[in-house]
């Protein structure tokens, strides 16, 4: 009798742990990360001929709260239809009992992955403000993100910006959907959104999120609290990530801004994701920025940055007039 | 901001600074206000058509030529109708459409691009 050496007991097991898409449209390429609920893997469409990404769970899930969580992160995807957020095509369940649901495929780097000799401030920012933008769409369509970190944020090779990983979402009670917009997909039925049946909604003084992103409230477990001040928080952290390892200390109104943004009291923060990148596409404009009170020194010094090739212009031609007047004199 | 706007307003304000520098020949200074606001409407006419030129043609060197023919044909009038001060009026003139030339061709929106987004 032989017995199996311990790289082929886990490969056996990697095998094993392998979702079967057998009988799906899916044909599975490679694995390409994962994270707390699933799986995610590179995958071919046959039907149309596309590479998609599928996101399973990584074991059959016995309890079935996995499952609901994961096909709510789905129906969440597919109610947010917005160029910030990646696209849901399909969702099911395997035969093994997982479930699973087909996204596009987004080829790029995360954004806790930034290069910081190419990735200049502006680049950051510009980023920055496209998360701002989905992020004050989702919370117009009643969702909080609640794990937003750069780690969840993906710059496209075409310098398109996703924000991904919507697993802890929450939905607000101010916008449970109505019953018409919860048609079941596939053979699978849409998961409970309400805050008292679901299994897949988060209890009071359950911590999801990253420690470091996550805004004091939801540190705390005050899930039935949580408001869109929570993800200005974690916008907040994650520009003040942007701002590290920039050459130089950053800007000061920038960090104004992160300031704001991560303040304790949630009362103080910005009054929505949209007032937050307004402040810092104000600073990209060279115009004041409402998180940063600006004495008359520094209201010139931002004149002066503003206007900076003009400035130096009139300068250049003052010089040269001062030039040609002793030339005439002499 | 579009390159005629830009012209524009660079050109008005070296016509302003230009017109002011002749405080400093002293045998002219009594018209000064006069030569000022000459010199701005001188440097606005410049200004406006070097930005037109800068929208239609994109090149550095062929921008600063036409600013600099610009900028001292104008000049060239306004010393031909007083007859003396060619040097004086011309150079500084040349140099109002050499700097304008330069500005509208690299910044300013060309205007084309906005027009074909719609």
């Amino acid at each position: 009798m032989s017995w199996l050496s311990d790289e082929t007991v886990s490969r056996l097991q990697a095998a094993g742990a392998l979702p079967d898409f057998e009988g799906t449209r899916y044909r599975v390429m490679d694995r390409v990360g994962s994270g707390g609920m699933g799986v995610v893997y590179l995958a071919e469409d046959s039907i149309l001929g596309r590479r998609v990404a599928l996101k399973a769970l990584d074991f059959p899930d016995a309890s079935g709260e996995l499952a609901a969580r994961l096909l709510r992160e789905a129906h969440i995807l597919a109610r947010l239809e917005h160029p910030g957020i990646v696209p849901v095509h399909d969702a099911g369940t395997l035969a093994d009992g997982r479930v699973f649901y087909a996204m596009k495929f987004v080829e790029g780097r995360r954004l806790d992955r930034l290069d910081a000799q190419k990735d200049s401030l502006f680049d950051r920012l510009r980023i920055f403000q496209r998360i701002c933008d989905t992020v004050a769409f989702a919370h117009a369509r009643g969702i909080l993100h609640r794990d937003l970190k750069p780690s969840n944020v993906m710059v496209g090779s075409f310098g398109e910006v996703l924000v991904m990983d919507w697993g802890v979402a929450k939905i607000l009670p101010s916008s449970l959907e109505r019953p018409s917009e919860r048609a079941p997909v596939g053979n699978v039925s849409p998961p409970n959104d309400s805050p008292t049946a679901a299994p897949s909604e988060t209890a009071h003084g359950e911590v999801l999120g990253t420690v470091g992103y996550m805004s004091p409230e939801q540190a705390r477990g005050e899930i039935a609290s949580l408001d869109t001040r929570s993800d200005i928080f974690s916008l907040g952290a994650v520009l003040q990530y942007l701002l590290t390892n920039l050459p130089g200390s950053p800007p000061r109104p920038l960090s104004a801004i992160a300031r704001k943004a991560m303040q304790s009291d949630r009362d103080s923060r910005y009054a929505s994701a949209i007032c937050l990148g307004q402040d810092i596409g104000s600073y990209l404009d060279g115009l004041p920025v409402s998180a940063y009170p600006e004495n008359i020194f520094r209201k010139m010094a931002r004149w002066a940055s503003r206007y900076r090739v003009a400035i130096v212009l009139v300068l250049t031609y003052l010089v040269a007039r001062a030039l040609l007047l002793l030339w005439f004199r002499r | 901001m579009n390159k005629v706007v830009y012209g524009l307003i660079l050109g008005g304000i070296l016509g302003i600074f230009d017109g002011l520098t002749s405080w400093f020949t002293p045998e002219v200074r009594p018209q000064l206000l006069m030569i000022v606001v000459g010199s701005t409407i001188k440097g606005i006419i410049a200004g406006v058509l070097i930005g037109f030129f800068a929208r239609k043609v994109h090149s550095l060197t062929l921008g600063i030529l036409f600013g600099l023919s610009v900028g001292l044909l104008l000049a060239f009038f306004i010393a031909h109708m007083q007859g003396k001060y060619y040097f004086e009026v011309m150079l500084p003139g040349g140099l109002v459409g050499l700097i304008v030339g330069y500005a509208t061709q690299k910044y300013g929106n060309s205007g084309l691009s906005a027009a074909s987004r719609s």
